[in-house]
Order: C-alpha cells, then sequence, then structure tokens
C-alpha cells in the first residue's frame, strides 16, 4: 500500500533543510522497498518545527519534526510511515493546540494542500467566491467587502470596501489591479507563505477584486528576493489560465481578467503604492504626490485598486461565506483575523492567525513561547522597520489597529520582532534611520536629508559627543520628518527612534565604549 | 554600484543578445525593469554599454534608463563573483546575532558587503529582509535559503560554494 508523506517546500522549510530532508526520505524508503508517495505543501508555520514530515494515517495526518535527514533512517526504524513513537513524534497535526487554537480563514489550506493542485483547490471550495462575484455583480461585490470589515493588510488598514467603491465609481474604461506582494518589512512572512503555500487564493482573490472595480488587468509586483513565490506563482497563472479561471471568458461569464507577475528589484520603498507603481510602470521607485489617489489615477495613469497579498486572500473567504462571516471575528472596529508572524528572539517562531483581540502578551508567551535565548524579552518591535518599539509594560496592548495608535504604535502587516535583554536600543534606533537613508526614494528633502542626519547625530551620540544637544537634534529632525515627509518611509522611520529614546532612554546615556 | 564598469565591452553578439530580449518584452507595458533583469539573467550585471542599446530601443533617453539601473539595488554594473553570498541585517536577524554573523563574514572572507574575493569566487552582500525572520539569521546563496545560521554552519556553506561543490 502506498504511504503519503507530506514534506514542506517552503521557502523557510527549505531553509532549514526540507529539501535534503525529502531526497533522504525517497532513498531511505527505496532502499527498504517501501512504497512511499513524497507530497509537496506549503508550511503550516511552526518554524521551530520545519522540516515537519505528515504522515497519512488512518486516523489523520501525524507529524514529525524537525526532521532533517540524518533523522530518517532512525524514523522509519521506529515505524514512522504507520505513525509510530519517536522523540520527533508530534502527534496529529490539526490537534496540535498551538495550531488548533488558531482561527485559520486565510490561511486555511496553506500547509494542508499541495499549492499547485488546482482540482484539490476548486475540491476544498475554492473559486466559489469567485462565482459568488460574478453572480452578484460589481456593486454587490464591492457592498460584501464592506460590510465584512476588512482593512488593508499590507499596513495602512485602510477599509478595503472604500478604496474599491472609489475605482468602481471612477468613469468606466481602462481599470487595474495591482498587488503588492513586495513585503520587505522585516520580521514579516505571511506573504511569502501564502504565495509559497496557497498561490491560487490570491488569484481568486484578484480576479474578485477585478469584477468588483471593473478591471480586466492585475499585475503581482513580487519583490525579487522571494525566488519560490515567484516559482510558484508562475506555475498557479498558468494552470488558473487553462482551467479558465483567468484570461479572455472567467468562469464563462464573458468577464475578462488575467494577471502578469512583475518583479521588484531589491527596493523598500516599492512597497509604498505609489512607488510600486512606478516601478511597474518601469521607472525609478519615487513616491507620487498625492492626491490624486491611485484608486482615481494609478497605474499608466488609470484607476486601480492597489491591495495586499493578504487582503486580497482574504476576500475569498468573505464572498463564499458571506460579509457577516468574516465580521463576527474580530473586535472593535478591526474585523476579521489578522495574519501575525513571530519573529527575532522568540522559541516558537512562526504564523498566527487569530481573530483581533488577542494581547501582544499572549501572543509572545502562549504563542512563542518567550525568548529564544532564554533570557527576558526586553523590546518588541511591531509592524515592520519603521514600528515602534514596545516596552514590556506596555505587553497588555490588544492586537488592534485603534488600542496600538493608543501607545503611538502600529500593527503594519503584523510582523512581531522580540529583542532580549542584550539588545541596544541605541544601536537599533540608528539602525532605523541608516536604513531609512539608504532607502528613501530621494523625491522629498526631510526624508532623503533627515535620514541621513539623524543617523549621524546618534553617532555622535554614541560616542559620547554632545549627547543632550545630539539628542535634541535628533528629536527635532524625526519631528520635521514624521510630519513633513512626503510617504510612509520619512514619515514612520522617526517611530522606532522616538520609542526607543521614550522608552529605553538609558541606553542612549550609557558611558561611551572606550571612554 | 557606483563605479563605472570598464571591465564590460559589448561585442555585436552581446548587442545583438539585448536587442532580442528588448524585442522578447516588446507588448509589454513600461517593460525597463523586466528588460534589465533579463540584461543580467545573462551578462551578470548590466553594462553600462547596454544601456544606450536599450535607451535606443524602448525610445527613451540614455539618462532614463541609467536612473533605473542606479535607482534599484538589485541591478549591478560589473559582474559578481561565482557566488553571492547575502546575509540579512535587518532587525529580526539582529535579534538573533546577526551582526556577529556579518562581523564573521567580513573577517572570514576579507571583505566587506557589496565586495568581491580578490579571487573572484565569492562576493558578499548585506540585505534587508529574506522573509525567512521565523528562522533567523537568514542568508541566501544564489537562490538556495538557509536559515538558522551560525558561524560554524555559515564556514561550511562558504566552502561548499567556495570549491564548487553541490549546495
Amino acid at each position: 500500500m502506498t504511504i503519503t508523506v507530506w514534506v514542506p517546500r517552503d521557502a523557510g522549510a527549505l531553509a532549514l533543510g526540507a529539501e535534503a530532508t525529502a531526497r533522504r526520505l525517497v532513498a531511505a524508503a527505496q532502499a527498504s522497498g517501501k512504497d512511499v508517495r513524497i507530497r509537496r505543501n506549503g508550511s503550516r508555520g511552526m518554524y521551530w518545527l520545519e522540516p515537519l514530515l505528515e504522515v497519512e494515517c488512518d486516523a489523520g495526518r501525524i507529524a514529525y519534526g524537525p526532521v532533517t535527514a540524518r533523522d530518517v533512517d532512525s524514523l522509519l526504524a521506529a515505524g514512522m510511515l504507520q505513525g509510530g513513537p519517536h522523540a520527533l513524534r508530534i502527534g496529529l497535526i490539526e490537534e496540535y493546540p498551538w495550531l488548533a487554537s488558531q482561527q485559520r480563514l486565510t490561511f486555511a489550506r496553506v500547509g494542508r494542500a499541495d499549492p499547485l493542485d488546482l482540482e484539490e483547490y476548486v475540491a476544498s471550495g475554492g473559486y466559489r467566491g469567485l462565482r459568488r462575484a460574478l453572480a452578484l455583480g460589481p456593486a454587490a461585490t464591492v457592498r460584501a467587502i464592506t460590510d465584512s470589515g476588512l482593512r488593508g493588510r499590507g499596513g495602512a488598514a485602510f477599509p478595503t470596501g472604500v478604496k474599491w467603491q472609489t475605482v468602481l465609481d471612477q468613469p468606466s474604461g481602462e481599470k487595474f489591479v495591482a498587488c503588492n506582494a513586495d513585503e520587505g518589512d522585516s520580521g514579516t512572512y505571511a506573504d511569502r507563505m501564502l504565495m509559497e503555500g496557497d498561490p491560487f487564493a490570491l488569484l481568486e482573490g484578484m480576479a474578485i477584486a477585478g469584477v468588483a472595480v471593473g478591471a480586466g488587468q492585475g499585475y503581482i509586483y513580487l519583490r525579487v528576493e522571494y525566488p519560490h513565490a515567484r516559482q510558484a506563482l508562475t506555475a498557479a497563472l498558468e494552470r488558473a489560465r487553462a482551467a479558465g479561471y483567468l484570461g479572455d471568458d472567467v468562469c464563462g461569464s464573458g468577464h475578462r481578467f488575467d494577471v502578469e507577475l512583475r518583479i521588484g528589484a531589491g527596493a523598500y520603498i516599492c512597497g509604498e503604492e505609489t512607488s510600486m507603481l512606478e516601478s511597474i510602470e518601469g521607472r525609478r521607485g519615487e513616491v507620487r504626490v498625492r492626491p490624486p489617489l491611485p484608486a482615481q489615477k494609478g497605474l499608466f495613469g488609470a484607476p486601480t485598486a492597489v491591495n495586499n497579498v493578504i487582503t486580497l486572500a482574504s476576500v475569498p473567504f468573505i464572498l463564499a461565506e458571506g460579509a457577516d462571516a468574516y465580521r463576527d471575528y474580530g473586535a472593535a472596529k478591526s474585523r476579521g483575523t489578522l495574519s501575525l508572524q513571530l519573529a527575532g528572539n522568540v522559541r516558537h517562531a512562526g504564523l498566527v492567525e487569530r481573530a483581533f483581540g488577542l494581547t501582544l502578551r499572549e501572543l509572545l508567551y502562549d504563542y512563542g513561547g518567550g525568548s529564544a535565548s532564554g533570557r527576558p524579552i526586553r523590546a518588541v518591535q511591531v509592524g515592520g522597520p519603521l514600528g515602534a518599539y514596545i516596552p514590556a509594560s506596555e505587553f497588555d496592548t490588544a492586537l488592534e489597529y485603534e488600542a496600538f495608535a493608543a501607545i503611538g504604535a502600529m500593527l503594519g502587516h503584523g510582523g512581531v520582532v522580540a529583542f532580549d535583554d542584550t539588545a541596544d536600543m541605541l544601536q537599533l534606533a540608528r539602525h532605523a534611520l541608516a536604513f531609512c537613508a539608504q532607502e528613501s526614494c530621494g523625491k522629498c528633502v526631510p526624508c532623503r536629508m533627515g535620514s541621513v542626519r539623524g543617523a549621524e547625530a546618534l553617532e555622535r551620540v554614541a560616542r559620547g559627543e554632545s549627547r543632550e544637544l545630539n539628542l535634541a537634534v535628533v528629536e527635532e529632525i524625526c519631528d520635521t520628518m514624521t510630519h513633513a515627509s512626503l510617504c510612509g518611509l520619512g514619515g514612520m522611520a522617526p517611530a522606532p527612534v522616538l520609542s526607543a529614546l521614550k522608552h529605553f532612554s538609558e541606553d542612549f546615556r550609557r558611558p561611551a565604549a572606550g571612554g | 554600484m557606483t563605479t563605472e564598469s570598464t571591465a564590460f565591452r559589448l561585442g555585436s553578439a552581446d548587442r545583438e543578445k539585448i536587442v532580442a530580449i528588448v524585442a522578447r518584452h516588446r507588448g509589454r507595458r513600461g517593460p525597463l525593469i523586466e528588460i534589465l533583469h533579463d540584461v543580467q539573467q545573462s551578462f551578470g550585471c548590466v553594462p553600462d554599454h547596454a544601456v544606450p542599446v536599450i535607451a535606443h530601443e524602448l525610445n527613451l533617453s540614455r539618462a532614463d534608463v541609467h536612473g533605473v539601473v542606479t535607482f534599484y539595488h538589485h541591478f549591478r554594473r560589473s559582474p559578481p563573483g561565482r557566488r553571492v553570498v547575502r546575509l540579512c541585517r535587518a532587525e529580526s536577524c539582529q535579534a538573533m546575532d546577526g551582526r556577529a554573523l556579518e562581523a564573521y563574514a567580513r573577517q572570514h572572507l576579507g571583505i566587506c558587503p557589496g565586495e568581491t574575493t580578490a579571487d573572484g569566487e565569492i562576493t558578499l552582500e548585506a540585505v534587508d529582509c529574506l522573509g525567512l525572520c521565523a528562522c533567523s539569521p537568514a542568508v541566501m546563496i544564489g537562490d538556495e535559503v538557509h536559515g538558522r545560521v551560525t558561524p560554524e554552519r555559515l564556514d561550511q556553506l562558504l566552502q561548499e560554494a567556495g570549491t564548487g561543490k553541490a549546495l
């Protein structure tokens, strides 16, 4: 009897040796005459257990992890193919508390299915959302998104339905859907996991967006640092087209919608929506002055719905299950689920999709298991390199957009990077401005100059030169950057600096090394 | 990235190759960055001498094309070493001793990020985020990714990369 073993092909699993594990498993099974079929899935998002193998047994899928190539022989000897006991046995994966306690709506299929098996995608409810949107028509589809309370998951948290309505309301003619897959924030990898683990969900979400706003063409702007996501998307695009889910006659509806994949070139600023549009048009990624909004005048001058990967991949569920089904999750003005990404110095780093409302402390300790180093967690940066540093005294803040805004922080794209008590907050503050200087598009002065001068002033602080004077200079520069920059890069780069200064001022006033 | 590459002269075959690349993207809108990716794929870099050819083919000014090539960190104007080693230095990797790993790599290879070893084997690059933040610190060698990289593991990877053994 053939036994199926799932081995992830997610880049994170590959980075931990999944390919060597798969190869060893094939060789060992062959040598011992066992009939094993290897299937490849995305990652469940439990990276401390990767490479995580799942064996299909009568009771369900039984997981083992972390399984390196060296562990394969002993696992086979222990009867892994029958779900036998072993030190690395996790048990039934669907019952594993870390996973079972989550509310995976957007990530429902990631880690479960072969990402490129279109039949399996459809059999598990895929493309029901698109068919529903085609039956509803544009206005009712946009209304469903508005009613769901979905807000942009890329970081700005703008209501998706309002954005789509604006595009829909523009005079008919050429319109576009542009998916921002330039996931450059440190500590974030949900877009990558989704694109590698369930690319059809993104393509379906884009097709629904196309139907809703009246766009015939979509673009995915993917960062060049994601070659595995590129492979998955390229293959998924071909299959979706061949099956009629993209093209001149989507699902036989007469609607035309197709998607083109564009690859970025290593510029962080191209994650900013107007800069991304410039880049797709083949120019330097310099931000545009708003208004007009991209929804009015976006790609090639046409109305464009610009949305993040997770936003678009959340759309099929909303259409298939109804706006209320999504809206029922969440708290206050943050509806639905948020895909949080635990990163940095945590024991159990990985993807946690939960309804809004969990506290940061629950996330860090109940899911994250505390620091990886075993030392106290001193600071957490949420929302990427432009997010504030949050001290332990504020760990009870609920993971909601408004609750985070109230403490001067932001949820952003849901990346959570933990630091233990060896972190040097002055160095991290300087890094934030140096990063901004390196990635600034140069269009506005506060960002282009402020980041350079601010980083220099912090270097003088680190050397102990005119410390208070230089700190005052830093604060003044940050004030100008916050209020006078054209876009979020210059506007938010001061957040990590000022929060570090506020909560960890002792690091800025330590005697300089060497005198 | 800022120095002019003098090592690269275009022959007529190279010029034809570039013209063919541009032709491949003819039907697309705003194709310049896709074209530059393909040129870099073919030549290992975007040679300065390719800029006027691309500009002419697309009916753009040389300044337009030059401006795009130099804006993006990914495009290089001279060919890299045989292997490109990218070390992540973003916050998540810093939280897991990424800075110590970078210091080790600098010392071990005797070069700074952006430089190539004298034997032309390895180019070291510092990047900001590879999306492998759940297994920091992360390193990418060519298109291969590696997580939770210690100095010892980096040694091993560099050795494999340097001696041309399959990774």
